[in-house]
């Protein structure tokens, strides 16, 4: 039988494939967004900064911040959970990946509903894939505060998914 | 609406700072209408392959001019908040261009505001992508 691989390794690829898959993107920087990761589980953290800010006599969050957070976390987790497969079968080039060739999927179309207003600190959203093809893919967020149970935002979206040879 | 309200909305929009923040620019505002600009910056790139700016940055435009188009609406109040807001993408932004967006605030209930949206690039003739929201309405000015 094969020996189990040694979990430090383990973690060392599926951190370094998804550091590259995150880091390529200028914007996700931008906004101040992070990715912690739990076996294939990802949750994103949108850290607090006034620059979020959409209504300041509130304060509250603006849609288009809260939108673009829900945005980068549906195709990052889109991108995740599509690599997944190539990460754990250690088949995915991270060098070649690094150097600029991992196309990420292109968002068709994305609807945010917007449910309390966003208060003026961290941000946490999680994605599901709820179809995902050779073509197409639909993805379902949610966003929430202090409380997991009181989502502050959800969205779905529609994404094409990158076509990759072999 | 009067010129001192179209001004008192202008104020208001100009000062949202993330809207600051992603360089936007009220180009112009009246009547339920609204036209707002954001630069292209290689801070807002999503695709690094082909230097595209992040859908995300489009829907913060999309949002913005939204909102705007409501507190340009004569019987809308000054701020409002999203509802919903749909987005869809006809094509990537050609990289290095100005996006446009020209939102249209068509129809107000005394809660709710309704609001379609365009965006651009230099080729005006084909949309980068459109919008549909819902917004609240603050107490009526009447």
């Amino acid at each position: 039988m094969k020996r189990p691989e040694p979990v430090i390794q383990v973690k060392r690829r599926r951190d370094l494939a998804l550091s590259v898959i995150v880091n390529q993107v200028p914007y996700i920087e931008f906004l101040g967004v992070s990715f912690d990761r739990h076996g294939d589980q990802l949750t994103a953290t949108m850290a607090f900064h006034d620059d979020l800010i959409g209504n300041p006599a509130l304060p509250a969050l603006h849609g288009g911040a809260t939108a673009a957070f829900l945005e980068v976390t549906a195709i990052i987790g889109l991108a995740w959970t599509s690599l997944w497969g190539e990460i754990e079968g250690e088949s995915l080039d991270i060098e070649a990946v690094q150097t600029g060739v991992l196309a990420l999927p292109k968002t068709i179309d994305f609807t945010v509903d917007y449910l309390r207003p966003g208060l003026p600190r961290d941000a946490y959203a999680r994605a599901r894939v709820n179809r995902s093809g050779r073509r197409y893919a639909s993805v379902h967020v949610e966003a929430w505060q202090d409380n997991r149970d009181r989502l502050f935002a959800e969205a779905s979206g529609h994404f094409l998914m990158p076509q990759r040879d072999g | 609406m009067t010129q001192s309200e179209i001004n008192a909305a202008r104020q208001f929009i100009d000062a949202i700072p993330h809207s600051r923040r992603l360089g936007m620019k009220v180009e112009q505002l009246g009547e339920g209408r609204a036209i707002i600009s954001m630069p292209y910056d290689t801070l807002l790139i999503g695709d690094p392959v082909t230097k595209v700016i992040h859908g995300g940055a489009v829907s913060a435009l999309m949002d913005t001019a939204g909102g705007a188009a409501v507190v340009a609406h004569p019987l809308a109040g000054l701020g409002t908040a999203t509802l919903d807001l749909r987005i869809d993408y006809m094509r990537p932004a050609t990289p290095g261009q100005t996006i446009t967006a020209t939102a249209e605030c068509y129809h107000v209930t005394r809660t709710v505001a309704f609001v379609r949206a365009t965006a651009c690039d230099a080729d005006t003739d084909r949309p980068v992508a459109t919008a549909t929201g819902a917004f609240t309405v603050a107490k009526g000015r009447a």
